[in-house]
């Protein structure tokens, strides 16, 4: 079912060790009760289309929350503030997910909330959003969108702010999981969405993967030439089915 | 892909942006997912100033960030035997 009506605006949320940042939040217009989903950006940050994704999913029945992981760095733009968090080495993964959790306090909070929450992410919020399904408590469903460094396959890829290859978190996944992935994509590439595939498979693991043919990396993004439109359409028919799912 | 690879480079030199000139001390360089460029991804430079605020930044293609180079090396050489 889709909802025409919609509200859709910037909040304010607490996130890792208190902290209160922005984040864009859409949700059906009415009473609810509907499911909630954490949208966690790319790294390029809090832009425009991250929020289209925000409203894409209210237009499908689920209040939506796209916290700004960027926000310690402003004031500022978000292009701005993500050069700034790229320039730093990026945002940590104990902060990612303590802003997750914060986020999902949030949706949790909201009187049209059913308490069920979900997390999706796309590219680096692929790999975030696996590993908060991984270390967090009380998330419902989880969607990987071909999220990179998943399997970390060199070792001098791991840092003091990212010091574990999320894989390794496995066995304490709790959530559902669906997976998007383009087999043309290096990061991740068909072989470790394979060595992921194996460890959930071996752990017992409830998980739902898609590969598709013909499409690399972030094929949703429509403003670019990696969209492809067949497999973006089929693929958000997936997200979309699965939330209601396990969401209700 | 979403890279963590920055190159940085101290420069000396003076940009200009939406607030007139200023002085640039650092440039960051890297391939990755642009912000705004129609690209997949995109070669990004950020002009920072001495106070690493971002003063300029531009996304390029691959094939242009690789012809500026060779222009910015072309210019250099055919400019300092022209002066020097």
């Amino acid at each position: 079912m889709s909802y025409r009506g919609m509200i859709a605006d910037i909040v304010t949320f607490k996130g890792h060790n208190g902290d209160v940042g922005e984040a864009y939040y859409a949700r059906p217009a009415g009473k609810g009760p509907f499911p909630g989903v954490v949208l966690i950006h790319h790294m390029p940050g809090w832009d425009d289309w991250c929020m289209e994704a925000t409203r894409k999913l209210a237009h499908h029945g689920i209040a939506a929350i796209a916290p700004h992981l960027y926000f310690r760095h402003g004031p500022g733009t978000p292009d701005d503030l993500a050069a700034k968090a790229r320039a730093s080495g990026g945002v940590s993964d104990d902060q990612v997910v303590g802003d997750v959790a914060g986020a999902m306090a949030f949706l949790r909070a909201q009187p049209e909330a059913n308490g069920k929450v979900g997390v999706i992410g796309f590219c680096s919020g692929g790999r975030q959003t696996f590993l908060s399904a991984c270390r967090l408590e009380g998330i419902d469903a989880a969607v990987n969108c071909w999220g990179g460094n998943v399997v970390v396959d060199d070792p001098a890829q791991l840092t003091p702010q990212r010091p574990v290859a999320p894989i390794d978190l496995s066995a304490n996944l709790k959530a559902p999981l669906l997976g998007l992935f383009g087999n043309d994509d290096k990061n991740p590439s068909p072989a470790q969405v394979d060595t992921l595939e194996e460890k959930l498979k071996s752990l017992g693991k409830t998980y739902d993967f898609h590969r598709y043919d013909g499409a690399g990396h972030g094929f949703f993004a429509a403003e670019r030439p990696g969209y492809r439109p067949e497999q973006a359409t089929d693929g958000w028919q997936k997200v979309m089915t699965f939330f209601h799912k396990h969401l209700g | 892909m979403c890279s963590y690879i920055t190159e940085k480079t101290a420069i000396f030199g003076s940009a200009k942006g939406a607030d007139g000139w200023s002085s640039v001390a650092s440039a960051h360089v890297y391939y990755d997912h642009p912000y705004h460029a129609a690209l997949d991804h995109a070669l990004s430079i950020d002009f920072l100033s001495p106070d690493s605020e971002r003063k300029i930044a531009v996304e390029l293609s691959a094939e242009s960030a690789r012809a500026l180079v060779a222009s910015i090396l072309a210019a250099l050489e055919s400019g300092q035997d022209a002066h020097g």
